[in-house]
């Protein structure tokens, strides 16, 4: 497997705060990387950092072997962020017209596309409602939707399933294991343990730094411990 | 390619935000409405009091815009007292003197004016033609041009400017720059749409203005409609620009003291001929000095495309310079 990601390095700083510290990691091309962690750990300034949103203070980050700094570079993407962005007058159509759009993909391709990840997030039948109109949990699919319609080799999602019921939550996970399956590599942040588990591997984040990298099943072992909650407690929420 | 989806994209956004659109629209039409009931419509006559004034004299004067009684001298103070009259005229030794209500300057001026007939000798009366303008010429006239322009400009200024910022607000920026777009592809999608949209806006304005309040026009109307577009768009790169400064709708709000009313001082409203230099410095750096100049230019004095060129020029260039500073300031959310 190459990879995909590459961090070395990587310091963030907002003005004197360092937000992430030292970080290094590797993700690799076609798996499943989560990023867990307590609230305020740095999760979404570190998928910004990969999404070539925010520039690292100091380090570097390379996406398939390329340090970023070209455009084009961002079409190979999708970044689903943890607060959704959409444009709250325009239908759910219209929304994902308009970003597919900016992928030059075809008018016709563009429509097939558009057609499957409504499918995928279960808002066909809302297709042409204005987002305003729309639950916290249907922003939440169309955004992910949005971050899927041009068929990106990686996916950022940060907190994805946020105030999405659980039907709904295995409905999506089921989904991206496909993408999986044809080599999409999907970075997601979670604070949902269950989710957690469902990673190929791990990344615990606490002020900034990884303080433990590993398969999910590893990580348990390491800390003799049954559950990734535990996990969680062991590293991160006991010591505050 | 991007700037045209960008474009389709704010289209859309108008197509559903009726109020906005009405905002920029309606809300100038019915604001220059109401300022021509105002200004156009000033029918009341002129109260003159005559003390002691020959009735040759009183025949000379009357006029259909002078309401002149005779009265007595102390009657006309009390009445200037009460505010009735507007002004007193006495004839006292074969001197004619006039005492004038004072508390309003138009009504002064007017009478003043009114009164100048009784001055000049009939022999070597002045044959009296205007080159720009018309005898009936009103200060409507005169300040329809720079409105014209200022609330096109007004109103872009506050919704592109709430909606860049909202760009900003709801994320749907970020977003954006976490996509292949070019910064400046949004910067000019922003100009594109909205360009257009002014394009009807203006048509409207000007038309309504033109044709309906008929407002003093001599001019070529197209200039009018370039004129007025081109204010738009400074407005417009103005607005996004100071956007980025804000961090909600109220303080994009606050910018209207800062930025709007001192332009509407310098825009030709209030003469600003005699002032100081840096005065007319301050006025030259200002956008809507030099389209409210262009408006008059054309609709007043029926100015010529090199007449106006300079005004057409300064108005790109500000675009030119807001946009640019735009597209950089957006480094902030993105470095590429
Ligand atoms: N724009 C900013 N300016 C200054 N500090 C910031 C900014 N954005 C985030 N921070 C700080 O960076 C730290 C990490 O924030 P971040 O959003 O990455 O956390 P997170 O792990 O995603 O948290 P959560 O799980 O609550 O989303 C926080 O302490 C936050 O205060
Ligand atoms: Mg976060």
């Amino acid at each position: 497997m190459n990879s995909m990601v590459e961090m070395q390095n990587v310091i963030h700083r907002y003005s004197k705060n360092t937000i992430i510290d030292k970080v290094n990691l590797s993700i690799q091309s076609g798996e499943i990387f989560g990023l867990l962690g307590p609230s305020g750990a740095g999760k979404t300034t570190l998928v910004k950092l990969i999404a070539g949103i925010l520039k690292p203070t100091e380090g570097t980050i390379s996406l398939k072997g390329t340090a970023l700094r070209h455009l084009a570079q961002m079409k190979n993407y999708g970044f689903m962020a943890q607060s959704d962005a959409l444009y709250q007058e325009l239908t759910a159509w219209e929304n994902l017209d308009f970003f597919a759009s900016i992928y030059n993909l075809s008018r016709k391709r563009r429509k097939e596309r558009i057609r499957d990840v409504l499918e995928m997030v279960d808002l066909s039948s809302f297709k042409d409602q204005p987002v305003e109109t729309f639950s916290g949990g249907m922003k939440r699919r169309l955004s992910l939707a949005a971050a899927l319609v041009h068929e990106p080799e990686l996916i950022i999602l940060d907190e994805p399933t946020v105030g999405i019921d659980p039907v709904l939550r295995r409905s999506i996970w089921e989904e991206l294991y496909e993408l999986k399956e044809k080599g999409v590599t999907i970075i997601v942040t979670t604070h949902v343990m269950d989710e957690a588990e469902k990673c190929d591997r791990l990344a615990l984040i606490k002020s900034g730094k990884v303080i433990a990298l590993d398969t999910p099943q590893k990580l348990k072992e390491k800390v003799n411990v049954t559950s990734m909650e535990e996990v969680f407690l062991h590293y991160g929420g006991e010591t505050k | 390619m991007n700037t045209f989806h960008v474009m389709k994209r704010i289209l859309i956004q108008f197509k559903r935000d009726k109020r906005s659109v009405a905002l920029m629209v309606v809300a100038p039409l019915l604001v220059l409405s109401l300022m021509w009931m105002v200004l156009d419509h000033d029918d009341s006559k002129l109260e003159l009091g005559a003390v002691d004034v020959p009735e040759t004299m009183l025949e000379q004067l009357s006029s259909d815009t002078l309401d002149i009684e005779t009265l007595s001298s102390s009657k006309a103070e009390g009445k200037l007292e009460e505010g009735t009259l507007d002004a007193v005229l006495y004839f006292e030794n074969k001197e004619m003197s006039l005492l004038l209500e004072g508390s309003n300057p138009n009504a002064a001026g007017a009478i003043q004016k009114e009164l100048q007939s009784l001055r000049e000798d009939q022999q070597n009366m002045v044959d009296v033609e205007y080159y720009h303008g018309s005898e009936d010429l009103g200060l409507f006239d005169y300040v329809g041009p720079v409105l014209i322009g200022f609330f096109v400009f007004f109103f872009v200024f506050i919704v592109g400017g709430v909606s860049f910022l909202r760009e900003r607000t709801q994320g749907t920026l970020e977003r954006l720059l976490a996509t292949p777009i070019r910064r400046s592809e949004i910067v000019f999608g922003y100009l594109a749409g909205f360009g257009l949209f002014t394009i009807v806006q203006s048509l409207i304005i000007a038309l309504f203005s033109i044709y309906i309040l008929e407002v003093f026009m001599d001019g070529n109307f197209l200039y009018v409609l370039i004129v007025t577009i081109l204010l738009a768009l400074a407005a417009l790169s103005l607005g996004t620009l100071v956007s980025a400064f804000a961090k909600n709708e109220f303080q994009m709000i606050q910018f209207i003291p800062i930025i709007i009313v001192p332009q509407v001082f310098f825009s030709g409203l209030f003469p600003t001929e005699g002032l100081g230099t840096w005065v007319q410095i301050i006025g030259d750096i200002m956008p809507l000095t030099h389209g409210a100049e262009a408006m008059r230019g054309i609709m007043l004095r029926d100015a010529s495309f090199a007449d106006i060129q300079w005004e057409i020029y300064i108005l790109l260039g500000f675009t030119a310079l807001f946009t640019t500073l735009n597209i950089f300031a957006l480094k902030k959310h993105r470095r590429l």
